[in-house]
């Protein structure tokens, strides 16, 4: 049986007074793709935010790597290298030249040897086709640059597992491609375990392992992606296919 | 023999003077702040509009008496109004005249900036909806300005108050000026009441301005976490 | 009678003088607000125990207090206490305890200006408290505050205006004083505002113009 990257138990999560997230059990086993897909204000953004430390939750445990995760900022900051997440909003430091958004975690918080850094970030720049655009700031760069070099960026870091939330949501369709097919190479030539949360159907079902249904805050189905999108096991899960024009 | 400063605030009257002065500072500042909302609000919603040479006149009318200081503003007043065009006020209402400018010039910076930061979509759809223009101020853009707004006239109110402080350099008979003569009158007996005046005063200050700064960065708190979600 | 003209010419060496001493006080007293204003905002970003309160009870007594009061505390009412400064220096500690707080809340609501999106992409890829600080928040916060730096900076200069009413011979006081001694109001009036404005326009155009350029520099826009 493959290593556990990660598990879930029990995990409850409240805004304020609002109760967001009712007790979400999840396990990701090394190398797999699970896609979380749900109808809008279901908590998807909010559980892989919980993942990676960047909510509080109130209730449950997450285990990463084996290890039981006390919820400290300190600790937090430690598994973020090891947990890369990329956001709708690819917010590139305006501050910092690409290169220099890709180089800051590696060389400022895992102290990896400068040089050595830097040819690693311009291979990683050149497998997404950018490997001109080194020196230049975020302003200069399209929507769709700047998401590639967010991933980068993430990547940089060589994190053990990936978060990506709609990634592509903001995106001119003609960009939406190019992105798919960079997460997609990581899924299946790096192996890479990961958690996506998408509206594009054609796309979950091309990558998914595995589908995460949530609604409401509940998981309400986790199937096999072969077999959720010919037929899911819930009738709420079948609408939200329908709905999707899919 | 010097008795302790802090008796010269409970001696004879001088407590009670020293309230009717700050009486007179409040109700310069108030008045000045009600008239000059008043016409800022005006002027702001004129600087909006697409006439060129009413905007520059009002723009111009901003510039002014956002460079010169407004100590120099006051004095420009005193001596200018009487002697070149023989009007004749007394000192109070005078401060008051310059006052309600000067809030009326910034004030109406505040109410255009509020204005034209409403998003383009919304003025609009106002018009799509046959809006006239005094229908699309009235329901669509000045609501939609005025969370921006209050906070900022908050803060106007608070330097408005501050200000009051330069009234006794033309001699009206504030918090400040009766202060001083309190002080020069008992300087022999009360050689610390210096200290305690001015304390007093200062306290008077605080107690008016910090309330009101505390409510324009609650407010704009507030309307920062709305704009954010 | 002289006519304005020669009023005016005559005038203008002591016009210089108070000018020059405007700039002088101007300068030192911004210059310490902002030392001041920065101390105080990393205090308060860092939430530094103690500090941090002293801090903020300083903001709100120095912001909610006007500056000829506490120019007449420094100059008036320390003396009897046995604190004893000369007008000038009385006008620029009382110029940088405004000041220092003016400044203060400019960078600290810089740094609250940026985005919380930043400031999460910051820590999704593991940086510290202190390297978020470093990297992303007073960078990035610092180009924010530039605007409110610069509306400081010019509030600051027309603030020295006070300091006339403690006999400090800067631009106003010296056109106070000649008025007083040679009635010739219109002429010094004119002069004064005239000076003023050769310090404040070209000052704001350039401030605009930096602000413009920290914008685009920073954020591209
Ligand atoms: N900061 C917040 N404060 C309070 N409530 C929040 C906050 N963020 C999200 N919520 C609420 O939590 C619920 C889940 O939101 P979340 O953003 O996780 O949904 P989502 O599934 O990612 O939706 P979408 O597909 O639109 O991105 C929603 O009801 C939302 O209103
Ligand atoms: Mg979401």
């Amino acid at each position: 049986m493959a290593d556990k990257v990660l598990e879930v138990e029990h995990l409850e999560k409240y805004y304020q007074k609002k109760h967001v997230l009712f007790d979400i059990n999840l396990s990701i086993q090394q190398g797999e793709v699970v896609t979380l897909l749900g109808p809008s204000g279901s908590g998807k953004s909010t559980l892989i935010r919980c993942l990676n430390g960047l909510e509080e939750y109130q209730k449950g445990t997450i285990i990463f790597e084996g290890k039981k995760i006390v919820p400290t900022e300190k600790n937090w900051q430690q598994i973020r290298q090891k947990i890369g997440m990329v956001f709708q909003s690819y917010d590139l430091f305006p501050n910092l030249t690409v290169i220099d958004n890709i180089l800051l975690g590696p060389i400022k918080v895992q102290k990896q040897d400068k040089s050595a850094a830097r040819v690693e970030a311009k291979k990683l720049l050149k497998s997404v086709d950018l490997e001109d655009y080194a020196d230049v700031y975020p302003r200069e760069l399209s929507g769709g640059q700047k998401q590639r070099v967010a991933i980068v960026r993430a990547l940089a870091l060589h994190p053990d597992f990936m978060l990506f939330d709609e990634v592509t949501a903001s995106l001119d369709p003609e960009m939406v491609r190019g992105i798919l097919n960079i997460i997609k190479g990581l899924a299946n030539m790096d192996n890479m375990t990961m958690i996506v949360v998408t509206h594009e159907m054609n796309f979950a079902q091309e990558i998914a392992d595995r589908v995460v249904f949530l609604e409401n805050g509940h998981i309400l189905e986790q199937t096999p992606a072969k077999q959720f999108f010919s037929k899911p096991k819930t009738d709420r899960a079948q609408a939200f296919l329908d709905s999707m024009d899919f | 023999m010097a008795h302790s400063g802090i008796s010269v605030l409970l001696e004879g009257t001088n407590f009670t003077r020293l309230l009717g002065g700050l009486w007179v500072t409040v109700k310069i500042a108030a008045i000045a702040l009600i008239v000059g909302i008043v016409l800022g609000i005006i002027l702001g919603v004129l600087r909006t509009f697409k006439n060129r040479p009413l905007r520059l006149i009002l723009r111009l009318y901003l510039e002014f008496f956002r460079i010169v200081p407004t100590v120099v503003l006051l004095f420009l007043f005193y001596y200018i109004l009487p002697r070149q065009m023989n009007f004749n006020l007394p000192a109070d209402q005078l401060a008051t005249l310059v006052f309600a400018l000067w809030v009326a010039a910034e004030m109406s910076d505040i109410v255009r900036g509020a204005l034209i930061s409403v998003p383009k979509h919304q003025r609009e759809s106002g018009m799509a909806i046959g809006l006239n223009r005094y229908q699309l101020y009235r329901y669509v853009l000045i609501p939609q300005a005025i969370s921006l707004e209050i906070p900022a006239t908050i803060n106007l109110a608070t330097r408005v108050i501050k200000t009051t402080s330069l009234l006794m350099l033309i001699s009206v008979m504030d918090v400040i000026n009766i202060g001083q003569q309190i002080i020069e009158a008992n300087n022999h007996s009360h050689p610390t009441g210096v200290f305690w005046v001015y304390g007093l005063i200062f306290l008077f200050y605080f107690l008016i301005d910090y309330p009101l700064s505390w409510w324009a960065k609650r407010l704009e708190k507030k309307r920062l976490e709305r704009a954010n979600g | 009678m002289s006519s304005s003209w020669n009023i005016i010419q005559q005038s203008l060496p002591m016009f210089e003088k108070g000018f020059v001493l405007t700039l002088w006080l101007s300068f030192v007293g911004i210059i310490g607000s902002i030392i001041v204003g920065l101390i105080c905002s990393l205090v308060q970003y860092f939430k530094v125990p103690v500090l941090h309160q002293i801090a903020s009870i300083y903001i709100e007594i120095s912001r909610n207090t006007p500056l000829l009061i506490q120019l007449f505390f420094l100059y008036y009412a320390f003396p009897v206490i046995g604190i004893k400064f000369g007008a000038q220096l009385c006008g620029i500690i009382g110029l940088i305890f405004l000041g220092g707080s003016y400044m203060a809340e400019g960078f600290t609501g810089g740094f609250n200006g940026v985005t919380k999106s930043q400031v999460e992409s910051g820590k999704a890829i593991g940086l510290s408290r202190w390297q978020l600080a470093k990297y992303v928040v007073f960078p990035q916060g610092f180009s924010l505050s530039v605007p409110a730096m610069a509306a400081n900076v010019i509030f600051l200069i027309k603030e020295t205006s006070i300091f006339t009413v403690i006999a400090i011979p800067e631009l106003t006081n010296t056109a106070l004083d000649l008025i007083g001694m040679y009635y010739r109001s219109n002429e010094y009036l004119f002069v004064l505002v005239v000076g003023y404005a050769i310090i404040l326009i070209p000052l704001s155009i350039i401030l605009t113009l930096l602000e413009k350029r920290v914008r685009y520099g920073s954020f591209g826009n």
